[in-house]
């Protein structure tokens, strides 16, 4: 089929002549803005090879004039970022969390190490700040489970709480009351009131009176006398109005039927020793350090 | 089927043989079908990110087993079957022939496409996956793929070996470089040796760095050739052929294809910036993504320009509107990509929902737009009839799911920037500024705009194929012309 060129009456440019189903092409030239920004491009994409690392070899590659390393660049800014914190770090290390917060400085600086460090490792079961959430106990209150000393903190992080991974595991179990069969339906009715009637929420005075002999006998080893509980055993007050695992007389009745228990990773062997003790520091100073 | 009423094809679409339009129409229902799962699931796992409940807790409604259905369903199953509906219509009308290989072949090329999506979807949901993206059917997927492939490859090439023109159309250029590369890429990332006959499991030949490597020339050029190449094509025929008007230049088609189609396969280490690759091949990427813009930029030159003395049609015709908005969006998105690739700009898109944004614009604004306007114009011709059931409806689908775009874009730029702002963030005593889990609290209301956007995009997705059927059906609902623009109007030169 012979080229039939014709002349585009709107652009006043001619055709290449072929058609395909109806469609015709029009020989514009290259734009040449097109072209010259083709050019650009390839201009830099030369001055990007001069300057880093670009073409291979049988051997190695170009290495570029800057001498640019990405891993050795990476190592640089690491080495930037510990030579920044070394002398705190280097304190840090050969302090006890109580000199470290006798010292207004490295406080400040442990402080923000301790909050950087809660916010990636802590918070997503402890919430932001501390504030607690769901079963996670908050840590800005004075309720303190396993204690609210720097120590007890300190130690409650390094080996953290009934796990199987570190054998000085904070570990305490209270027992299945209900589902062992120690007591009956009735019974822990009754101690639940009895509890219930040191925050003034008793409704059954009758059944108060009947809790109170057996919470002597099951509950006060590890609650206390008074249900001001026992940090070394982890067993919670239960005088205030706080209640981990919900403050409803079901709920209660429920943890004294089949208790649940708390769970924390020890953290002694992942992250450093000065960042646990940035962290106990950080912790201890939410509001509610003992 | 479609009652064969009388011909309404202009003379010079007569046809002088029988073209085997019965493939090309299933192939055009198959898009329409898939596109709607595609943006179904999409729209889902936007939500589950927003609100992770919508995991249900089931292992086959994750996040993880659902997302590759959203990919594969919208890449290979939407834009999969709106290539092979738009390859086997345009090579048979600018060959003048029909296709190779009569309509078996053609049959089974349309039976067993289908037949690879649902084994790569079911493997999937049932947890079956070589956990290569864009790639994550099974061995035994991928090798029926190849067969389909191949036959694909010998009815589309045996066509233009017979043509009746004596030139090739440039949409033919972009398809077979489509379909040759698409099969090289599909080949290699896939080579993998099964663990038993009767078993699932492979593993791929590839290990370390080099497996990244390939799977990252794979899954670049993915976009490149399946998604580029291959919706170019589309454009070079459907947007002169709604306008009405010649391609604005050949020249430029010839150099912009040659030039795309050699960068183009160059570019995949940009995938993998500041990972264990070596620093020269990361720089290579990075220089041939920054050298792709123009060639990128050809296409869309010819797409727009081709519309020249006759821009007032855009006012008038809402189905050349899709057509040259997804240029437009192909040139922001291709703008937008050698951008993200100079190592610098890297640094902070990289891994964030920028690349998401990204990855939208082009899939939702570029791909899925194109094909809307082609389905628009096929549909009529496919079956037959004398025009869209609804123009206005063509309007409402147009302006839903611009405004899903525009959403769901924005919402990831502004989400992206953020988070990667967020993860750089120290204090002047070296300590970081936020936590993982704060900068994905921060991500949160515009996860739901972006899920919001996706509910858009789908409606508008459900007009159309509302459109589409009762336009199959044969039925034009009594509406009011479009407003006929007033400029001059000269016929092409016959």
């Amino acid at each position: 089929m012979p080229a039939k060129i014709e002349k585009d009456e709107l652009s006043g440019m001619e055709t290449t002549g072929h058609e395909w189903d109806g469609i015709k092409e029009l020989n514009t030239p290259l734009p040449k803005w097109w072209v010259y920004l083709f050019y650009a491009t390839i201009l830099f994409s030369i001055a990007w090879w001069i300057l880093y690392p670009a073409w291979p070899s049988l051997t190695g590659y170009t290495k570029g004039v800057l001498g640019s390393n990405q891993r050795l660049e990476v190592e640089e800014r690491l080495a930037e970022g510990r030579a920044r914190q070394q002398k705190w770090l280097e304190q840090i290390a050969a302090k006890s969390p109580a000199e470290i917060r006798a010292d207004p400085e490295l406080l400040r600086f442990a402080t923000v190490g301790g909050q950087a460090a809660f916010a990636t490792n802590c918070a997503p079961c402890h919430a932001a700040g501390g504030a607690g959430q769901g079963f996670f106990p908050a840590l800005v209150d004075d309720e303190w489970i396993w204690g609210g000393t720097l120590e007890d903190i300190e130690y409650s992080i390094r080996h953290g709480i009934r796990n199987v991974d570190d054998p000085q595991a904070r570990a305490s179990v209270m027992p299945a009351f209900g589902a062992d069969g120690i007591l009956d339906r009735a019974q822990i009715r009754d101690v639940t009131q009895f509890v219930l009637q040191w925050s003034g929420r008793a409704t059954d005075q009758a059944a108060v009176a009947r809790g109170a002999a057996l919470y002597a006998e099951h509950c006060a080893s590890c609650h206390g006398e008074n249900g001001e509980g026992m940090t070394a055993l982890g067993a919670p007050r239960l005088s205030d109005a706080i209640w981990l695992y919900g403050g409803k007389v079901e709920q209660i009745e429920a943890q004294i039927w089949r208790p649940r228990h708390g769970v924390m990773p020890p953290w002694q062997g992942r992250l450093s020793d000065e960042t646990i003790k940035m962290l106990t520091v950080y912790v201890h100073g939410l509001g509610g350090g003992q | 089927m479609a009652t064969l009423a009388t011909a309404i094809s202009t003379p010079r679409e007569t046809a002088v043989e029988t073209y085997n339009e019965d493939v090309v129409r299933w192939f055009a229902i198959a898009t329409v079908f898939w596109g709607v799962v595609g943006f179904i699931v999409g729209t889902f796992i936007a939500f589950q990110l927003a609100f992770p409940v919508l995991n249900f807790d089931l292992e086959w409604t994750t996040f993880g087993r659902l997302r590759p259905v959203h990919t594969s369903a919208v890449i290979f199953a939407f834009g999969g079957n709106a290539l092979l509906t738009t390859s086997l219509y345009v090579v048979q009308r600018t060959c003048r022939t029909s296709l190779f290989g009569g309509p078996w072949l053609a049959t089974f090329l349309f039976w067993g496409y289908q037949l690879f999506i649902v084994m790569a979807a079911t493997g999937y949901v049932a947890g079956i996956t070589q956990s290569r993206e864009y790639a994550e059917p099974e061995w035994y997927v991928d090798l029926w793929l190849t067969i389909v492939w191949v036959v694909y490859f010998i009815v589309f090439f045996g066509t233009i070996l017979k043509r009746k023109e004596p030139h090739i159309y440039v949409a033919n250029w972009f398809y077979l470089a489509f379909i040759v590369t698409v099969a090289m890429l599909h080949i290699v990332n896939n080579l993998a040796v099964p663990v038993s006959w009767l078993g699932a499991k492979s593993y791929s030949l590839f290990a370390g760095v080099q497996d990244a490597l390939t799977q990252w020339w794979y899954g670049h050029n993915a976009v490149g050739f399946f998604l580029t190449a291959g919706f170019l094509g589309i454009m070079y025929y459907f947007v002169p052929k709604q306008a009405e008007r010649p391609v604005y230049s050949y020249r430029l088609s010839i150099v912009h294809f040659w030039a795309l189609i050699f960068l183009y396969i160059w570019a995949g280490p940009h995938h993998l910036h500041f990972t264990a690759l070596p620093d020269w091949a990361q720089v290579l990427g990075m220089t041939f993504s920054v050298m792709l813009w123009m060639p990128s930029w050809g296409g869309m030159i010819n797409g727009l320009m081709t519309l020249s003395g006759a821009w007032d049609k855009l006012r008038t015709d809402p189905v050349l509107r899709f057509l040259v908005v997804a240029v437009a969006f192909y040139g922001m998105s291709t703008f937008e990509g050698p951008l993200m690739s100079i190592r610098q700009v890297n640094a902070l898109s990289h891994y964030t929902d920028w690349t998401v944004g990204h990855a939208h614009s082009g899939a939702l604004g570029w791909v899925a737009f194109v094909t809307f306007g082609a389905l628009y114009y096929l549909f009529p011709r496919l079956f037959k009839v004398k025009r869209l059931y609804s123009l206005q409806l063509v309007e409402w689908h147009f302006w839903i799911a611009t405004l899903g775009i525009v959403l769901y874009v924005t919402s990831m730029w502004v989400s992206g920037i953020m988070q990667g702002l967020m993860w750089r963030s120290y204090d002047s005593l070296g300590f970081l500024q936020f936590s993982f889990v704060e900068t994905v609290e921060a991500m949160h209301p515009f996860y739901v705009i972006r899920a919001f956007g996706g509910v858009l995009f789908t409606l508008g997705a459900l007009v159309m194929v509302y459109n589409l059927y009762r336009t199959a059906r044969g039925d034009i609902r009594a509406e009011e012309a479009m407003p006929v623009a007033a400029a001059v109007r000269v016929a092409p030169a016959e």
